[in-house]
């Protein structure tokens, strides 16, 4: 029953959709799960027993119009196989009081300034510097 | 007539889905294509003289893959993303991955100065090979793995330049 043209079909079909949803999660919007807790209460408040998943548009790519308080999903500066997710919170231009050390940083041109919602457990600018705008995927 | 008139309607109609569906197909495969397998870009500006753009622009293939496994070794001839602007790409030589000790000229043309540092984890360092027109990681730094856009094996126009690299 099952011919070999049966299965060619089958196999052009998956790669039909494949390549479309490829397409989709990278250009449009794709659904992402958030783990650890850096951006508590926001995504995985404590009380939580389920990984939060989210849904991340991309159409913002195009243009970087991006402004302070927005959430993000980049590539960590440090290790390029992880993403992190964290909040905006200074601009290109902008000067910024850091609060443990006294010292005040300007953004520079093409980066930003994120920070995790729970601020006690979260690696972010304020340990690795602003993150280039170019990360951001 | 009215039967006739349906028919032709329901024809145009399967013949437009067909057609978008096909134009569909076709863009969603040069856009996976580009992004995970192979890519072709120019090479603008006087950075990478005398290896570029000695007769021109040269219009490159750029690999895709081997970024995505590591696959990269000092030396080879990369496109990243600008990290001072996101829209724009940029093409250097690799001469350092993380934990590397890079000495560089800072600045070629007015002194004979120079500095060595340690590429930190995760980052890769990019110079031009034209070092007295460059911007490169002399200028801002060590650029995080995750702006590597892919590696140059090709020389595809002008012509006369067409090979391997």
């Amino acid at each position: 029953m099952a011919t070999p043209n049966y299965w060619w079909g089958v196999a052009k079909k998956c790669f039909t959709v494949g390549i479309i949803s490829l397409t989709v999660s990278d250009r449009f919007a794709s659904v992402s799960r958030i783990s650890g807790h850096s951006m508590s209460p926001t995504f995985n408040p404590a009380r939580s027993y389920f990984k939060d998943y989210v849904l991340v548009e991309k159409f913002c790519l195009k243009n970087y119009n991006f402004s302070r308080g927005d959430v993000i999903i980049f590539l960590s500066p440090s290790n390029h196989k992880e993403r992190h997710v964290k909040r905006i919170i200074a601009m290109p231009g902008d000067w910024l009081n850091l609060s443990d050390s006294h010292d005040t940083v300007n953004i520079p041109q093409g980066h930003c300034w994120v920070e995790g919602d729970d601020v006690a457990s979260s690696a972010d600018s304020r340990s690795s510097g602003p993150v280039s705008d170019s990360l951001l995927n | 007539m009215v039967l006739r008139n349906s028919e032709l309607w329901r024809f145009f109609i399967k013949e437009a889905s067909n057609t978008s569906m096909a134009v569909l197909k076709f863009f969603c495969f040069l856009h996976v294509t580009r992004t995970y397998v192979l890519d072709v870009a120019s090479i603008p500006g006087a950075s990478m003289l005398p290896t570029f753009n000695i007769t021109g622009n040269n219009v490159v293939l750029v690999d895709r893959i081997s970024p995505r496994f590591s696959n990269i070794a000092t030396g080879d001839v990369v496109i990243v993303w600008s990290p001072e602007n996101p829209r724009k790409v940029i093409t250097k030589r690799l001469l350092g991955v993380e934990n590397d000790r890079v000495t560089y000229l800072v600045d070629p043309k007015h002194s004979d100065e120079s500095n060595t540092v340690v590429v930190p984890k995760g980052h890769l360092w990019v110079q031009g090979d034209n070092i007295y027109e460059s911007r490169d990681s002399r200028n801002f730094g060590p650029v995080p793995y995750g702006l590597l856009y892919g590696k140059v094996f090709w020389k595809i126009w002008p012509m006369k330049d067409f090979g391997p690299l």
